[in-house]
């Protein structure tokens, strides 16, 4: 296939493998965990109760699943840009081995209680440690590769590579900064308010440098791969790109609405929340007007849907987060079901979605066969999309359920409802949530089902061939 | 130039991520927690409180409990019990900070006020099946923290966090359960500052009349559910008593009752119900009570 680069790909395969099984534990971990708020006597003490799970189903979804794919694509994204082999195909492998090592380590401890509660961030200090050591490792070896590059011009996707490279450094060592007790212990080096400010700094601008840069980063390197045409302005990409990079880190506190963080911070976090949707559009009109006089594609071609879906809903969450971001609608829906309802559409529509695409298009380029099935592909994508909206759609409507429940007041100032009268009626929408998580649950199956056989036709190729 | 440099560019993409950060978080660090935010009367931890908090972490109670009372009209009078919204300096010793993101169950940042109950006897029979108390809830069981405490890194701790401590507070930890300690970290929670009789006062449904509720058929059916709902975890289904006295036979006028519900006893335990019962609900709880009676 590569006549003039020999590109290493055994580690994009490697990571995409083992970001699959790391994404199908945490829709797995989820949905049992949906069952618990329903049903608590599926709690099983003490080791899959709800408070030791959930971390589990955070942490496998966004290292497992997320990191690991991430991982894969930056790999195969910045081969290709660059023209050029990975710099170190050995580092890449142990890369993974440490990997796997450090998430599996991860479920274990957080099931056995061990968990610093910060979220995403709960990992203890010697984990924590093995997570930055991977990151470098990774970060290394795609930046030597970008430093000894043949192609001189660096394309968008490598800004957005790059920039994810020192975000996610910078957040993850300040943020897990803290004093050992002993092996599994250790006190974070910030207390109460500042502990606070600096965790949602850490919280929202990893959702920037994590779930937000990767994923642009391969929307913009496949979006033009799949159409065959090229991205629409590459300036605005540049303009986007900047001031995303810009804002993002001044939102954090937008998560701590109406606490005793100070004022300003509440509302200079309130104001680039806002701004923030200029550039995050930015790269929804890239992606759409890319589509212009080709949108029959959306018909014809199962990745393009995963991609334009995928975006879709990143202009969407991009619409809502900073409508959250408000204080006065904050005071209505935050601590309710609308937020995971807004996480989850993130998660599960844009980051999964382009995950999805991307992933499909990999492995036909690395089996060197056309996909298995077409149709499962396309099966897949109704199940995940209709799963999702499933997910979200209850719980916005759980939340501003609750949400007016809880604020509602009697003639005379009291509070109209009791705690347990709001949870009581909230209670039918978490049956919903777990079926949906089933349904998800069935679209992934068939996406793993589909890539598994699409490699073992490429193997039969070959060897029919020698 | 940028889009041929990597090393400019990655210097660069760090100044512009650094410009916020700076501003509102690493800025902060000069006024947070410092002289203006501190209360003189919020007390660090004891060994014991310290291990309960220790062990809240370790079970995850952050994932459906958050820690702040916000600075909202229905925050403050439905997770205040009776105190004000959160203040910084309440949190100065809080190493992680707890506050949480989801209220999957309520908040618990002063829990401490609702259940002044100095055995935690609530506390005790909620965690060990939420049910019991709260019937619809759905908190798992906490019953197996009934083992000893482990007490290895107790004095550690406090010296790790600073935090002051006297051969007394160890030996409180002796025959310790995991139980007591958890227990002992919510009846700490919200009570250091003093709550005002004032504010106290203003928070309270005082009743503006006498029983409104005399034909006692009509609302019997929504009585028996209100009381099943708030009363009878301690109070038994029948009012036979259990953590509470038995409440048939209550010789105590109606304004008494209501006085007692909406304000609670706190030598005795009894949480006061002004957050959570309306002067309505209230009334009719007096009155199926005095049904008892007859």
């Amino acid at each position: 296939m590569n006549a003039k680069t020999q590109y290493y790909d055994d580690s994009v395969k490697g990571f995409i493998i083992w970001s699959l099984i790391w994404g199908t534990i945490a829709v797995v971990v989820g949905i049992l965990i949906s069952l618990q708020l329903a049903w608590p006597q599926l709690n099983v003490a003490p080791y899959l109760t709800y408070g030791r799970l959930r971390p589990i189903h955070t942490n496998a979804g966004i290292f497992g699943w997320g990191i690991g794919s991430f991982i894969a694509m930056f790999f195969y994204i910045t081969q290709r840009l660059t023209k050029t082999p990975l710099w170190s195909p050995k580092l890449a492998r142990v890369t993974l081995w440490i990997f796997n090592v450090a998430i599996a380590s991860a479920a274990v401890t957080l099931a056995m209680g061990i968990n610093r509660t910060k979220e995403y961030a709960e990992l203890e200090w010697p984990l924590a440690i093995i997570v930055a050591i991977i990151w470098v490792l990774f970060s290394i070896n795609v930046f030597m590769t970008i430093l000894k590059r043949k192609e001189e011009q660096m394309y968008i996707s490598l800004w957005y590579i790059m920039a994810a490279l020192v975000g996610v450094t910078v957040l993850y060592v300040v943020n897990n900064l803290g004093v050992p007790l002993h092996l599994f212990k250790s006190y974070s080096a910030f207390a109460g308010t500042n502990d606070a400010n600096v965790q949602w700094w850490y919280g929202h601008n990893a959702v920037a440098m994590v779930l937000t840069v990767p994923p642009l980063a391969i929307f913009y390197y496949f979006l033009p791969k799949i159409t065959g045409n090229p991205i629409y302005s590459h300036r605005m990409g540049i303009i986007a790109f900047w001031s995303l990079i810009f804002m993002y880190l001044w939102t954090g506190a937008h998560h701590l609405l109406w606490t005793p963080i100070p004022d300003w911070i509440q509302t200079v976090a309130m104001a680039f929340s806002i701004m923030l949707i200029a550039p995050s559009w930015g790269a929804v009109m890239n992606g759409y007007l890319t589509m212009n006089g080709q949108w029959e594609k959306m018909k014809s071609n199962y990745l393009v849907k995963f991609m334009i879906c995928g975006i879709t809903f990143y202009g969407l969450q991009t619409l809502q987060g900073p409508m959250q971001a408000i204080r006065s609608f904050s005071a209505f829906i935050h601590y309710t079901d609308w937020v995971p309802g807004h996480v989850h559409m993130g998660t599960m529509g844009w980051v999964s979605m382009v995950l999805f695409g991307a992933i499909y298009y990999v492995t036909t380029t690395l089996s060197g066969a056309e996909i298995y099935s077409v149709k499962m592909a396309n099966t897949h994508f109704w199940l995940v999309l209709v799963g999702q909206l499933i997910y979200s759609i209850t719980m916005w409507i759980a939340g501003v359920q609750q949400g007016s429940m809880l604020l509602a007041t009697n003639p005379d100032g009291t509070l109209h409802y009791s705690f347990m009268e709001t949870m009581i009626a909230i209670f039918p929408y978490y049956k919903i949530r777990a079926v949906s998580g089933f349904v998800y649950l069935a679209g992934l199956a068939l996406f793993i089902y589909n890539i598994y056989k699409t490699f073992q036709k490429g193997e039969e190729s070959k060897t029919a061939k020698a | 130039m940028l889009e041929k440099n990597p090393v400019i560019f990655i210097i660069l993409a760090f100044v512009v991520i650094m410009v916020g950060t700076s501003i509102t978080m690493i800025a902060p660090f000069k006024w947070i927690n410092g002289p203006g935010d501190m209360i003189a009367e919020v007390k660090p931890y004891t060994p014991l409180q310290q291990e309960g908090r220790d062990l809240y972490m370790r079970e995850g109670c952050n994932n459906c409990h958050s820690q702040t009372v916000r600075t909202l009209a229905s925050d403050v009078e439905r997770y205040g019990y009776g105190g004000t919204y959160s203040k910084s300096g309440e949190f100065v010793y809080d190493r992680p900070h707890l506050w949480g993101s989801r209220r999957t169950g309520p908040d618990l940042a002063h829990i401490g006020l609702k259940y002044p109950d100095p055995k935690g006897a609530w506390h005790r029979k909620h965690m060990e099946n939420p049910q019991s108390v709260v019937p619809a809830s759905n908190m798992p069981s906490y019953a197996f923290l009934n083992v000893p405490l482990d007490t290895t890194y107790s004095e550690r701790k406090m010296k790790l966090l600073k935090f002051p401590y006297t051969q007394a507070d160890l030996n409180d930890l002796k025959g310790k359960s995991e139980m007591d300690a958890i227990i002992a970290y919510m009846r700490k929670l919200g009570t250091d500052i003093p709550v005002k009789k004032a504010d106290a006062a203003a928070t309270q449904v005082l009743p503006t009349a006498s029983n409104p509720f005399k034909d006692v058929e009509a609302i019997e059916k929504d009585a028996k559910s209100l009381f099943s709902q708030h009363c009878a975890s301690c109070h038994g289904e029948k009012r036979e008593g259990t953590l509470g006295p038995a409440l048939k036979g209550s010789a105590k006028s109606d304004a008494d009752l209501f006085k007692i519900i909406s304000q609670g006893i706190e030598a005795n335990g009894m949480p006061s119900f002004n957050t959570s019962l309306d002067e309505q609900k209230i009334w009719k709880i007096v009155t199926l009570i005095k049904l008892d009676t007859k």
